[in-house]
């Protein structure tokens, strides 16, 4: 696979590190009531959707950018790659 | 039909023209006692055990495309009870029992070969872990031995041992592993369930669960609806699909693994060996072919076929373990789909909906789970109760924090 | 011997000959040739025997579909089983063999398999051999297995060497045959950069194979003019020799090139190169491969694909036999007829199934249509065709032309489905293939010459303009389009005769037949119980044909039976040349510590550690056993000072105004708080609550850490917290880089070691008062050379770990060691640092291996619960805090001669060895030369309560079982005194 890193332009999927759900940017507040109901959802729970998938991947062996791709998960073509920052920022993680 | 070589005879003498089907194709009625979604090596395994050992036999298996095209077709074949935690290694060490004595049971060869799985360690600690693990093994009654350096010599001269980046130090072998027929367990669990009564039925995609008032009624499916006092899913690959159908989420991920397979070579690898430096398993089929496979590609995907560098990896690793391999020529190779779980371990249990029932999350483990999962399955489904050597594989086990984590790698199932 | 069926003509050059071998037998050929075509031109047919039935095999195609001759090339090591002779390019000093047969090729005991067939049909061992149980291990498999198989590996370690590459293009040309010479030439003048591949050594395609006009010149020589004027051109790379093997994502295509494989020797270059190609675009030009049909003993030697025939004739200047009869549903066989006689070649009769006028007259050839070859004669070579209308034709040689099925092949590779054209009767690309593909020619079922350049030239113009290019209006090149009519005929009904579809396998439609009545019916299933396409050539002449039987007996059209894809490889590759140059030493690189060539030469011992290689002890004259360098080691330490190389350890330099915030959100226990000058010891949690890393972090400034992590974990740890820095802490002004291999760090052990230190270092007063236990700074020693100081403790001493910049790592060890003299300072490895940490109590991977949590560990207290911290809140799950777990305990043989083995399990005295009886394991052990025996460290149920306990280490696989003593897991100087002192 090929993927556009919005700073390095075109790189192969080799120099990534594939975490998971681009939801893991949305850590729950630890100091809620049900914390523990909400970090376990948070961390244990995926959509797994075959379709469209935001994902998390770590540039590792390049700039060491986390990264956030929407990729399909049917077909592996990919729409769209975020600066996983910028999105943490603002705060849409999903 | 009873199968033997008298039948093989008898037949070969008047034309091969006696032979029946294998199994009925029934149209669906509208009620079974028990639907299981997924005619895969487990659905079909659940059938069986529930139609002989639990006296179920309204029971229907319904599959989206034709028996045995999930992973138990595209798997490396391997067979083993060497798990380390009390929450697996019973389990699978049943399973071997039951793989055992499957011929018998089934009166269908599906060539179990018990020619033995060779964990190599290349330093003092995963010598050590593995001597844990071993020692668990043996306290679950199952076999195993620690080999040092001339001992796995002796018994695999032709590995690396003395050019390797890292050098071989020693080895966990349990003899009563090996390989068996992956299509074989399939046709021979759907035949024997089929001849219990048990309606098979191809081409049947379900498209959703009849759920009322907290309680699952029965299926809908492309060949009309079904009735069921209880449902059964069993889809590993597509878990997280069927279950969002009943609005469930689940702590499951699907991942692509790539299986090899060699041209036919005459035999050269007596069982299972696998490399602890890197990520390779490999054996040898009665073919020929040399069997092997490596990691996952780590990325999801539902797209069953996988990426070079994967492919590239596992040559690499092979070449390292075994350099007289270099002109044997890769014929083939294809991906599976995988219920990657969050602590690398299954699920067998019920849903929070009542009639509901959920098995899935084998990763990459499991063809030689199938007669236990199978087994503990139809217990469950029959009885409501877990089957003795299957109790932790809760769904709430995440939530409680009792997680079955055989490596160690935490919450991220492509680690697993 | 003479070439007796060599012609005139074809593409060989008669001034080189070639000797080559064959069983035994020195044969002569030319460069050009292919073995195939030489065994041919020399009368050999006879060259294989079939899986499972043994049956004698000819050769059967002329390309890389061939099923049948498959041969053992070369010798000794280099010896390669499965090796097709009909792409096998003929070199001077060949050396050949046939495989699978017992015996001689010519009689090969296995052969009898052949009489019990009526009992081997499809799936027959799924049915027997089940009773006794026991007998299937021990005497059917190794009977079946003993049979296994074709050729054979010779044992012996690879010795060519295979590279890897990168290649990028805009666009990708897979086949150089007419169509993709045509869409090159439009490419080259567009200015893309192209590489076209073939696995051909000679390019062209058919057009070296078969008689035709291109642009009114000889196509063979258009397709030599055209490659001439593509090599001027340097936007164009042409790989001869070089397979695309598959499609993969994003335009990546693997690609095998042959180098040196049609040369006797390598000569120390790479045999193979495998390609990695980019590509914005590919087009795909592969042509097609004829098939055959299913008729009574069609296997025998003789009996070959009519193109296959036409090529020998024509581009290999060979008669495949001297009495060629053919046998064809459609009109190519009759082109193939034409070509024939202008080669020079004698046909017999032409056999058609269509019942129309025949196409063609010739004169001296039987024709027949209407009509059907029912039976064959001839064991080891083809005697006589039967046919349908009762004539016995004596034969040497039948040329099968059964249609052709374009090669979708990489079409397939990402699942894509072909799809069924009734007027061509074969399957062509369907719409979902890899993106960036097209397919051309013949392989997108342009099945005639005229329409295959054309198609070519305006898909090529098509692909250049969408991604860019301007293309000159030009017109394709000018070609005829000869006739192609079929009518589909697939299969010679006949109850008594196999009639085969796979020959390497040995399916014959009666076990299609089997598998049908056994309800089989899915073509999956059909391709799984009889193996059909399940041979080294997947298929490529057989799948379309045992689907096509299985269709008429399902009494259903071929697009409602389905179809199987195919998978990569396209060709099968060698492993050696997917694994490259990672064998032996070069698996992984090795990464060297600072101190490595010193110890080196001091003869020390060293040990992979990852991709790390450590000193492990450092042996001195007279020491037999690693065990009294490595007791030496440790006494040295604790009684003066020893010196060991920590630079593997995980560095990362932390700065930021919330550098501090950070760092407390990373570790499980406070970092809010730590005084600048101080060191703090943190435990790192993965977000599910489990440890998962330790280390210490220094706070060298107000706003600057440095953290160290475990070997093993530092790039981990590196990770995560880049994750935690950039996607949940997004507005903390913090950064991170790693430093592991910019800083050189040793640890000084030992009550001596202040006193070292001391001679080493600028103006630094090392009391205890002014830099006590877990302090720290940057300070200079040796008159000025930078460096870090922490005073931290791994081994339990007074002791301090030193850094400077990597390139003082050298001079350092060798300073601290000339310094170190008068209070005789021992260099440590790896091993006396893990006696010495055990004995001190302190965890490493063993302990922390991401199932275990700071309760396991001892370490509860520290996972605080005032602070949002990675793992904190997941931490506290039911489960996880349960009282009732296990306890790092220290262990101690209750007989003191006894040595404790790291796996052992715990378990009460008397009772018996069960997974319910399971109290724990030991997870480290060492002889401890401080104690004066063996010391351990494990996990046991509620072990902190039982200090003083004894129970037992059950080491079954090892055959021990000891009784061992509880004790706590600091056991070298609990209360700590000797390291603060």
């Amino acid at each position: 696979m090929i993927i556009h890193h919005p700073l390095l332009g075109p790189r192969d999927a080799s120099e990534f590190v594939h975490l998971g759900d681009a939801t893991l940017l949305s850590r729950p507040d630890w100091q809620a009531d049900d914390a523990i109901a909400q970090f376990h959802e948070y961390l244990y729970q995926r959509e797994n959707p075959a379709g469209e998938y935001r994902e998390l991947w770590y540039h590792e062996q390049g700039d060491r950018s986390w990264l956030i791709i929407t990729r399909n998960t049917l077909t592996h073509e990919i729409s769209s790659v975020e600066l996983a920052r910028d999105v943490a920022r603002k705060g849409s993680a999903s | 039909m009873r199968y033997s070589a008298l039948s093989i005879i008898k037949n070969g003498l008047t034309g091969n023209k006696g032979w029946k089907p294998v199994w009925r194709e029934p149209d669906p009625k509208q009620h079974y006692d028990i639907v299981i979604v997924g005619g895969g090596g487990h659905g079909l395994a659940t059938a069986h055990y529930l139609s002989k050992k639990y006296g179920v036999t309204n029971v229907a298996v319904l599959e989206k495309g034709w028996l045995g095209s999930g992973n138990i077709g595209r798997n490396t074949t391997i067979v083993r009870s060497n798990y380390l935690l009390d929450g697996n290694q019973p389990f699978y060490e049943h399973s071997m029992k039951l793989w055992e004595g499957l011929e018998t049971d089934l009166n269908y060869n599906v060539m179990m070969s018990q020619r033995g799985i060779l964990n190599l360690a290349h330093s003092d600690a995963q010598r050590d872990a593995f001597a844990r693990r071993g020692n668990a093994m043996l306290m679950s009654g199952a076999d195993a031995e620690l080999l040092d350096i001339d001992a796995v010599r002796d018994m695999v001269p032709f590995l690396n041992f003395d050019n390797a980046r890292f050098p071989i130090k020693g080895g966990l072998l349990q003899r009563r592993a090996g390989t068996a027929r992956h299509d074989a367990v399939a046709w021979g669990y759907a035949r024997s369930a089929d001849s219990h009564g048990v309606d098979i039925i191809q081409n049947c995609e379900v498209t959703g669960f009849t759920i009322h008032d907290g309680k699952c009624t029965g299926v809908q499916t492309t060949r009309g609806t079904i009735s069921a006092n209880k449902v059964g899913v069993c889809v590993a690959g597509s878990s997280s699909m069927v279950m969002a159908k009943a609005g469930m989420r689940l702590p499951i991920e699907s991942h692509v693994l790539q299986a090899f397979v060699s041209e036919g070579l005459k035999p050269t690898i007596p069982g299972v060996v696998t490399f602890g430096a890197g990520h390779l398993y490999i054996s040898q089929s009665d073919k020929g072919g040399l069997v092997f496979g490596g990691d996952i590609d780590g990325y999801n995907s539902y797209a069953q076929r996988g990426n070079l560098p994967v492919i590239e990896h596992v040559a690499e690793d092979m070449m390292a373990l075994m350099p007289f391999l270099g002109r044997a020529r890769l014929l083939r190779m294809w991906g599976g789909v995988m219920d990657m779980s969050m602590d690398g371990s299954p699920i067998i249990d019920k849903t929070h909906i009542d009639g509901l029932y959920f098995n899935g999350g084998w990763c990459y483990g499991g063809f030689k789970a199938t007669p236990a999962s199978g087994d503990a399955y139809a217990h469950l489904l029959a009885t409501d109760r877990p089957h003795e050597t299957a109790t932790q594989y809760h769904l709430d086990r995440f939530a409680r924090g009792a997680m079955i984590d055989e490596k160690g790698a935490g919450a991220q199932p492509n680690l697993h | 011997m003479t070439q007796i069926n060599r012609l005139s003509g074809g593409k060989i050059n008669r001034d080189k000959p070639c000797t080559f071998t064959f069983n035994g037998k020195i044969l002569q050929g030319y460069q050009g040739d292919t073995l195939a075509s030489a065994l041919l031109a020399n009368g050999i047919n006879l060259v294989g025997r079939s899986f499972k039935y043994h049956r004698p095999r000819g050769i059967f195609s002329a390309g890389s579909e061939e099923p049948n001759a498959l041969v053992q090339l070369r010798q000794a090591a280099s010896n390669e089983p499965n090796t097709r002779a009909t792409v096998t390019e003929l070199y001077d000093g060949l050396y050949a063999t046939s495989q699978n047969h017992r015996g001689p090729l010519n009689f090969d005991l296995m052969a009898a398999t052949d009489l019990l067939s009526p009992f081997l049909g499809a799936g027959f061992y799924y049915k027997t051999f089940m009773w006794p149980r026991a007998f299937w291990e021990k005497l059917y498999e190794p009977i079946i297995r003993a049979s296994a198989g074709l050729g054979k590996l010779s044992g012996e370690e690879d010795p060519d060497i295979y590279d890897k590459g990168f290649l990028h293009c805009d666009l990708l040309i897979i086949g150089a045959g007419p169509a993709g010479l045509a869409a090159a030439r439009v490419a080259a003048h567009a200015g893309a950069q192209v590489i076209i591949a073939d696995e051909d050594f000679l390019l062209g395609g058919r057009l070296n194979s078969e008689r035709h006009e291109i642009d009114g010149i000889p196509a063979d020589q258009w397709a030599s003019e055209t490659l001439a004027q593509l090599q001027e051109f340097g936007n164009v790379r042409i790989l001869p020799r070089t397979t695309v093997l598959g499609a993969f994502d994003h335009g990546i295509y693997s690609a095998l090139e042959r180098k040196t494989d049609h040369q006797l020797h390598s000569n120390g270059k790479p045999r193979q190169v495998l390609w990695r190609i980019y590509s914005k675009r590919a087009i795909l030009a592969s042509g097609a491969t004829e098939r055959s049909i299913a008729f009574p003993n069609n296997d025998r030697p003789g009996i070959m694909l009519a193109g296959a025939v036409r090529s020998y004739a024509k581009r290999y200047g060979v008669a495949a036999g001297k009495q060629i009869s053919i046998f064809t549903n459609n009109h190519s066989g009759w082109q193939i007829a034409q070509d024939l006689v202008d080669q020079g070649v004698k046909i017999t009769a032409i056999v058609d199934t269509r019942d129309i006028p025949p196409p063609a007259t010739f004169s001296g050839v039987a024709i027949m249509m209407g009509t059907q070859v029912v039976n064959t004669t001839g064991r080891k070579a083809l005697r006589s065709i039967t046919l349908s209308n009762g004539h016995v034709i004596q034969t040497d040689c039948l040329a099968v032309a059964g249609g052709w099925s374009p090669n979708v092949h990489l079409t397939c590779h990402q699942r894509g489905r072909p799809e069924w054209r009734n007027d061509i009767a074969a399957f062509v690309p369907s719409k979902s293939r890899p993106v960036g593909m097209s397919v051309v020619g013949a392989a997108n079922g342009d099945l005639t010459l005229g329409a295959a350049i054309k198609s070519a030239h305006q898909t090529t113009n098509a692909v250049l303009k969408s991604i860019g290019f301007q293309t000159k209006r030009t017109q394709p090149p000018r070609a005829i389009d000869e006739a192609f009519a079929i009518t589909p005929f697939w299969h010679v009904a006949n109850q008594k005769h196999r009639a085969w579809v796979d020959l390497q396998n040995d399916v014959t439609t009666k076990d299609i037949k089997l598998s049908q009545t056994e309800g089989f019916h899915a073509v999956e299933h059909l391709k799984r119980y009889t193996t059909l396409g399940m041979a080294t050539d997947q298929g490529k002449t057989s799948n379309v044909l045992g689907l096509a039987v299985m269709a008429e007996m399902l009494g259903k059209p071929i697009p409602e039976t389905g179809t199987t894809i195919f998978r990569p490889p396209y060709t099968p590759v060698a492993m050696g040349a997917l694994g490259g140059r990672a064998r032996d030493k070069n698996y992984a690189p090795i990464r060297k510590t600072p101190s490595h060539q010193w110890a080196s030469e001091q003869n020390a011992v060293f040990v992979e550690t990852g991709n790390w290689l450590r000193a492990q002890w450092y042996p001195k004259l007279g020491e037999t056993h690693w065990r009294e360098s490595v007791d030496r080691e440790v006494l040295a330490t604790r009684k003066s000072v020893g010196i060991c190389d920590v630079t593997t350890l995980g560095k990362i330099d932390i700065q930021g105004t919330d550098a501090a915030a950070f760092l407390n959100f990373i570790y499980a226990n406070p970092f809010l708080k730590v005084p600048v000058g101080k060191v703090r010891y943190g435990l790192m949690l993965r977000e599910d609550g489990i440890c998962y890393d330790d280390g210490t972090t220094a706070r060298l400034g107000e706003n600057h850490f440095v953290m160290t992590t475990t070997t093993a974990n530092a790039v981990l740890v590196y990770r995560r917290m880049e994750f935690a820095r950039q996607c949940l802490c997004p507005e903390m002004d913090v950064h991170l880089i790693s430093t592991t291999d910019a800083w050189a760090q040793y640890a000084i052990a030992g009550p001596n070691s202040r006193a070292l230190l001391a001679k080493i270092v600028d103006n630094q007063d090392l009391s205890n008062e002014v830099f006590p236990f877990m302090a720290c700074g940057e300070i200079t020693i040796c008159n000025g050379i930078p460096a870090r100081l922490f005073r931290i403790s791994f081994s339990g001493e007074l002791a301090y770990e030193l850094a400077v910049p990597t390139r003082y790592g050298d001079s350092l060890i060798r300073a601290l060691m000339a310094e170190g003299q008068e209070f005789d300072a021992t260099p440590y490895g790896t091993e006396a640092l893990s006696v010495m940490r055990i004995e001190k109590g302190h965890v490493v991977g063993n302990e922390i291996n991401g199932t275990t949590t700071a309760l396991n560990l001892g370490m509860g207290g520290m996972v605080s619960q005032k602070k949002d911290s990675i793992g904190a809140t997941l931490s506290q799950r039911e489960v996880l805090i349960n009282d009732n777990v296990v306890r790092l305990v220290g262990l101690q043989p209750v007989d003191k001669s006894h040595a404790l083995q790291a796996g052992a399990h715990f378990l009460e005295l008397g009772s018996k060895p069960t997974t319910q009886n399971d109290l724990g394991w030991m997870t480290s052990v060492a002889h401890s030369p401080t104690f004066g025996h063996s010391i351990g460290l494990g996990f046991v149920k509620n072990g902190h309560m039982r200090h003083g306990d004894i129970i037992r280490a059950w080491d079954g696989i090892r055959g021990r079982d000891i009784p061992v003593k509880i004790v706590s897991p600091h056991m070298y100087d609990p209360e700590g005194a000797i390291q603060r002192g």
